[in-house]
């Protein structure tokens, strides 16, 4: 009996939750009882928090700076004055390449000293929108062929033409000017962990914390550290586009074959010939597809940047949607779209695209894609230069779109709003009603009502049969370390809603992902579809949900399940589909059904897989939730997103962006030992 | 013995002394501990995985040494020792008297730039070269210029045969090209030695046979000190003039194609020569008797010669022929009924 349950994980389950269930109800609620709430011992970290960057930021190490203003020397924090010159170097590059893409020329002007503004006599005409589409479609020619030549021409030429050429370019430039940074920056980490073990595990958790970290936690941090504007949108996005690029260069290193070293090696190569002669280039495709997620968060995080300042096509969305024009912030979001499919296919080709041999061709030949942008960007040039007399009453539409001055769909699609919400509020309300009190609001309860101590028996007595003691520590210092604090209760608000949400997403997915790996087709075109999908920020799924349900905590909700049920179905397709085919066979001949090939041979073989799906579904979705403090919830997220507004703010945004990312992790913490060990029972890697 | 690079040909080219091998982490204070004696299995249970196990041997200039075992024997490792991909444990490697531990990382690429050359089982191309700028890759990583190693290296496709091919990209071409690639990479440098490690394991049986082939009459121009490691024991007696068979890290035998056939030192080496058809290994000069000179009829035949290449003219003749060395002196005589039984024979 006792040996049964020792080997039978659903016994100890079920034996673990009848004692949660117990505690649960026993525990009465009572403020002062150790069971059910611990005390706010830790909650003094964000006022530490705070304290420290007060006094790296005015009064620790200061050294004496001449004023050119006050014609004095004026005592200045050493910190604050390396932080104030990346913030200007930033600055430079970004209003720099704007300059390129909306004319000026400020910039070359500030480098003889003085700011920006005493430069605005300096003026140089921009790059016509017409030359860069003419680029794009050169461009997309030579990474892969007419089609995304098209669709990368055809798709800048929609975002001019529906005069969002200015904010654009105001992201382009943002994403031009992070993504190098980050790419070096990555590669240069990446390569020092693949060189050190013992970099590589220092990097580990610092990673996981950070791509777990919800992207509104240290907005504040930096708002302090680097002010207000688009150089701080800047460090945000390095910050958050870095992390995946060491992964991937650590990953793509790794994958190098160990005798391709070796030839390297017995070639004579010291160690800088081998790194860069021999390492890099062979993991080029790995290293490739690194810059192409580098690209893709960028501009993820340069619209959410707006929050701190960032210009761009973020910003007009944000107010666009603060003012509820849904019409509107429904074409800047389809400008966002397009141009995360641009860049993202664009990338994609790029790091696809084998090396060719051109070595017997002559010059002529070898620029021949160079040579015909310039000629075609001067020719375009003149052109624009002489349209401006035609267009003499008005913009020079042959030169640069204004903002708001192209054709708009806004007042059509606010119609098409309107008559959704005419034809169908009363059935939309009624879900939405339903849903709220009859589950959201009952879930929460039950949440709230959840004494500490069955929490912690909960999640610590999983961890132990997942993972053994090792696992069970981890799980309950993370916990501890939220339930020391003053936002338990919030934190518990946000676990029920990603409970919720990744329930939802995760049963979605998986029959979703279950259907469509029946056939190669269908599993082609769904992996299509969640690849659509992933490439759009985060950002642009609440405006859709808005747009059905209004300022509700049904909109998050509906917001995050759509964006976390793109990992678990392409988990679960590819999970499926992995299966060998000689597996297929085996169990054709035994004889199975339909049913019960996929209950008895895929299910349990893409297991793993589909558990590590859950696990991004459960980032996804949490991400998803605190966004979601944009449009009023009152959770974790929306503590974060008021700090944003708060003096002090900085230390709680980033406490509780740690409390989030600790939840991820704590549950990574299970999912992951779970998977690796059914992984190595099935043999698989 | 001396140290000094002396060229005399009784220097070995390679020397081991007493060369280990241990995986693990508190290896050295356990072979310190074992004075010698190393016992794979207490070694194991000590959490330490035994590579090679006090190898001693060396290579003559223009020897060509093939190390033969199976997957795990530690052959591989060994021929990382002597190219010092990895460091051995403990024991002294020599390469032309110079002493290869205690080089530093200077020397060492020295020595690889000059005097080493390597081919892989995998092949190992860089993905992003073409075929002549991956066999001008060690002359370029030296310092020579583009010019002159690009001549190189189009004289080394042509060696290899692959003349016309010089700007493809390895993935347009077939493994045993890839392979002549790799070949002609590795003699870019006009290196004295010549590492190949189970160069043509990956190929299909019958390329494997024309690699072979081709590789011979590399060697039969080039003249290379050269270790070859295979776990074909085919293969093996085809190309070695001395084979040393591995097992668990122990030479269990060192010796030439005809000698381990004849004469296997242990069981082991004896299941491998079981199978063997001996006209196809052993050469006339082993089956031969002193010269009797009243019998012997006036054909002569080589002592060199593999049986097999002379057995129908030896049987059809039905008498007893004359066997003579390189020189064409007479070294002995050889009865028919001799090459019946090691064909036929047990």
């Amino acid at each position: 009996m006792l040996t049964n349950f020792k080997n039978s994980r659903p016994q100890q389950f079920s034996f673990l939750f009848i004692v949660f269930l117990l505690l649960y109800f026993l525990v009465p609620e009572n403020e002062n009882s150790l069971l059910w709430r611990l005390p706010p011992l830790l909650k003094d970290i964000p006022l530490l928090i705070n304290t420290l960057l007060d006094n790296l930021m005015f009064k620790w190490l200061t050294v004496p700076v001449y004023d050119p203003d006050w014609q004095m020397y004026e005592d200045k924090p050493i910190f604050r004055i390396i932080t104030r010159s990346i913030a200007d170097f930033l600055l430079f590059l970004i209003i720099f390449i704007r300059e390129i893409f909306l004319g000026g020329l400020q910039t070359i002007g500030s480098i003889t000293g003085g700011t920006f503004k005493e430069f605005k006599w300096l003026y140089l005409p921009a790059v016509p929108w017409t030359a860069v589409v003419i680029g794009l479609f050169i461009l997309g020619y030579r990474l892969q062929g007419l089609g995304l030549a098209f669709i990368a021409s055809i798709g800048f030429f929609y975002v001019s033409i529906f005069g969002q050429w200015e904010p654009t370019m105001e992201t382009l430039s943002l994403v031009l000017v992070t993504a190098p940074i980050c790419f070096v920056l990555g590669l240069s980490f990446g390569i020092l962990g693949y060189l050190s073990k013992k970099v590589e595990k220092t990097l580990q958790p610092i990673l996981n914390i950070a791509q777990t970290m919800p992207h509104f936690s240290y907005l504040v941090p930096i708002l302090v550290l680097f002010g207000i504007g688009d150089h701080a949108g800047a460090v945000a996005t390095i910050i958050f586009a870095t992390p995946p690029m060491i992964r991937l260069t650590i990953l793509g290193l790794k994958k190098i074959s160990p005798e391709v070293v070796e030839s390297g090696l017995m070639s004579g190569c010291n160690r800088f010939q081998l790194l860069f002669r021999v390492l890099i280039p062979t993991a080029r495709r790995d290293i490739l597809i690194g810059v192409n997620q580098v690209i893709m968060q960028c501009l993820a995080m340069t619209t959410i940047a707006a929050f701190i300042g960032a210009k761009g096509l973020g910003f007009n969305l944000k107010v666009a949607l603060n003012g509820l024009k849904i019409g509107k912030a429904a074409e800047i979001g389809i400008c966002v779209v397009i141009i995360a499919v641009v860049l993202d296919k664009l990338s994609l080709a790029w790091a696809n695209k084998q090396k060719d041999y051109f070595a017997n061709l002559n010059f002529y030949k070898k620029n021949l894609a160079t040579i015909y942008f310039i000629l075609l960007t001067a020719i375009l040039g003149v052109i624009a230069y002489f349209s401006a007399f035609y267009f003499e009453e008005g913009f020079n539409y042959l030169y640069l779109i204004p903002f708001g001055e192209g054709l708009t769909i806004a007042p059509i699609l606010d119609a098409g709003v309107d008559w959704i919400w005419e034809t169908f509020f009363y059935y939309l309300n009624i879900f939405n009603k339903f849903l709220i009190t009859n589950v959201l609001f009952v879930m929460r309860d039950a949440y709230l009502g959840m004494p500490v101590v069955s929490t912690f028996v909960l999640v610590m007595g999983a961890g132990y049969i997942i993972g053994g003691i090792r696992s069970c520590i981890i799980v309950g210092a993370l916990i501890l370390f939220i339930a020391l604090s003053e936002y338990w209760n919030r934190a518990l608000i946000t676990a029920y809603m990603a409970t919720f949400a990744v329930g939802v997403s995760a049963i979605l997915g998986i029959v979703t992902g279950s259907l469509c790996a029946r056939n190669e087709i269908s599993a082609k075109f769904i992996l299509g579809v969640c690849d659509f999908f992933q490439t759009f920020p985060s950002f642009i799924y609440l405006i859709p949900v808005i747009l059905l349900f209004g300022i509700t905590d049904t909109s998050v909700m509906i917001a995050a399940i759509a964006y976390a049920s793109v990992p678990a179905t392409r988990y679960t397709v590819e999970g499926l589909r992995s299966v060998p085919s000689s597996l297929h066979d085996a169990a054709s001949m035994s004889g199975v059904s339909n049913f019960q090939r996929w209950k008895s041979i895929e299910l349990p073989l893409a297991f793993p897989h589909i558990m590590l799906g859950i696990n991004q579904t459960l980032i996804f979705a949490l991400m998803m939730i605190v966004l979601g403090a944009l449009i009023g919830t009152e959770d974790l997220g929306q503590i974060i997103m008021g700090c944003l507004s708060r003096p002090n703010g900085a230390g709680i945004g980033l406490t509780l962006g740690i409390f989030v990312s600790f939840i991820c992790l704590a549950a990574d913490n299970l999912i992951r030992t779970w998977a690796d060990e059914r992984k190595k029972l099935l043999g698989i890697e | 013995m001396s140290q000094s690079s002396d060229n005399s040909s009784n220097t070995p080219v390679i020397k081991c002394e007493s060369v280990y091998k241990i995986f693990g982490n508190n290896a050295l204070k356990l072979l310190e501990n074992s004075n010698g004696q190393v016992d794979a299995k207490t070694f194991q249970e000590a959490g330490c995985i035994v590579g090679v196990n006090n190898a001693s041997f060396g290579v003559q200039k223009g020897e060509m040494m093939v190390v033969m075992g199976l997957s795990g024997s530690g052959k591989s490792t060994l021929l990382r020792c002597i190219s010092r991909l990895t460091d051995a444990t403990a024991g002294k490697i020599f390469i032309d008297g110079e002493d290869l531990l205690s080089m530093n990382s200077k020397q060492l690429i020295e020595l690889r730039r000059n005097k080493m050359g390597m081919v892989f089982q995998s092949f190992a191309l860089l993905p992003h070269k073409t075929v002549i700028e991956n066999i001008a890759f060690p002359l370029q990583v030296k310092g020579t210029n583009t010019r002159e190693s690009m001549a190189k290296a189009l004289e080394m496709v042509e060696l290899v045969g692959l003349k016309g091919r010089e700007n493809y990209f390895p993935r347009e071409l077939s493994g045993g090209q890839q392979q002549r690639v790799g070949i002609a990479r590795s003699l870019a440098v006009e290196p004295d030695i010549w590492f190949l490690d189970e160069p043509f394991s990956a190929l299909d049986p019958l390329i494997r046979k024309e690699m072979q082939d081709e590789f011979l009459r590399l060697q039969a121009v080039l003249n290379k000190t050269i270790m070859f490691v295979t776990h074909d024991f085919d293969e093996a007696l085809r190309l070695a003039d001395r084979i040393a068979i591995m097992k668990d890290g122990i030479i269990e035998q060192l010796d030439t194609p005809d000698n381990i056939v004849l004469n296997p030192a242990t069981e082991y080496v004896k299941k491998f020569t079981e199978d063997v058809p001996r006209e196809k290994v052993l050469k006339i000069e082993s089956i031969m008797d002193a010269y009797d000179s009243n019998n012997s009829s006036s054909t002569k035949v080589s002592k060199d010669a593999i049986i097999e290449t002379l057995a129908e003219s030896i049987l059809n003749s039905k008498e007893i022929l004359t066997v003579v060395d390189n020189n064409n002196e007479i070294v002995g005589s050889l009865n028919p009924t001799k090459v019946i039984k090691v064909i036929f024979g047990k």
